[in-house]
């Protein structure tokens, strides 16, 4: 998802770092709002943080014949909050940018908007609607981290498509982005998804009561709790 | 380990061998570039350039692996910790 360095001309790559921003700057007092009131949560924000880090760096082979790598934001998003799972994405996304030439300065607003705000968006509107179907835990984490991950690249799509679009318009270079990049993603998606069903019920087990006392996830907690009472 | 962890992990395997059983033959290369090159095609020109870029493909990879090991080196250090916590108890 990966919008390369001065591939977004003015006044694109203003407007998205300007949202961008915005919602990161949001982020940053969640961040310390939360570090204030729960200090036993920043191992939890270091793990969030380093999830993100390990799959947007795994570059996967996908059933296209290509390669492209997960994005990690969507748990971050189930267990802060879409905009903290910002602030780690936007960091990830800044390692890469200046150590990798991956991504680029230029378009770190745009990047971290997809990566960043829409893919946690997602995973985290998901997540309350399984929550209120009453889905069972693991097919909500699986979902919305699923769900959040094809979905920043759907944004990249539309993003490109919105500078770049063909002769027959806006649609049309959306669908050309989209089969490049969301049908790439679909098979990493799912395997995101499993892997945020690994470290929630880890963290679930482990950790129930940190993250209930966060606030930001409802879990239907008594068996895990009980299991996870210290 | 529950059965559903252990069938999730083999689907997972699956998913990123399929595509070799599949299209043994393609490039593999990055979705990212393969964007790139169709929006060059169409005559656009970047007017910005990475500040720095890894030297070669080699050093490349290195620091891919370091991102991925630093994340991999706080997950594990996590796990570890609050499993030793509980084992302690």
């Amino acid at each position: 998802m990966h919008i390369m360095e001065g591939f977004l001309p003015h006044p694109w790559w203003e407007i998205w770092y300007v949202i961008s921003m915005g919602i990161v700057a949001y982020g940053v007092y969640r961040l310390s709002r939360v570090t204030k009131k729960l200090p036993e949560a920043k191992p939890l924000l270091a793990l969030m943080g380093a999830f993100i880090f390990v799959l947007s760096a795994l570059k996967l082979p996908s059933v296209t014949g290509s390669c492209s790598h997960p994005t990690g934001s969507g748990l971050a998003a189930v267990i802060f909050g879409p905009a903290i799972a910002s602030v780690l994405s936007m960091i990830a996304l800044l390692f890469q940018a200046l150590l990798l030439a991956h991504g680029g300065l230029t378009t770190l607003g745009a990047n971290t908007f997809s990566m960043g705000i829409v893919g946690p968006v997602v995973a985290y509107l998901i997540w309350v609607v399984c929550r209120k179907a009453r889905l069972p835990t693991s097919a909500g984490i699986f979902l919305a981290a699923t769900l959040g991950d094809l979905f920043t690249y759907v944004t990249t799509s539309a993003q490109l498509a919105l500078v770049f679009p063909t002769a027959a318009g806006f649609f049309d270079a959306f669908l050309k982005f989209g089969a490049i990049f969301a049908i790439t993603q679909i098979p990493l998606a799912i395997g995101e998804g499993i892997l945020a069903i690994f470290l929630f019920d880890f963290l679930a087990k482990y950790k129930g009561q940190l993250l209930a006392a966060i606030k930001v996830i409802s879990l239907p907690i008594t068996a895990h709790e009980q299991e996870g009472k210290e | 380990m529950k059965t559903k962890h252990i069938i999730l992990i083999v689907v997972m395997v699956a998913l990123f061998i399929v595509p070799f059983i599949i299209s043994p033959s393609a490039e593999y290369g990055g979705a990212d570039s393969a964007v790139e090159e169709l929006i060059s095609n169409q005559g656009y020109e970047p007017w910005f350039s990475p500040i720095w870029e890894p030297p070669s493909s080699e050093i490349e990879s290195l620091l891919f692996a370091l991102q991925a090991s630093i994340g991999a080196i706080i997950i594990g250090y996590f796990v570890g910790f609050e499993k030793g916590k509980r084992a302690k108890k």
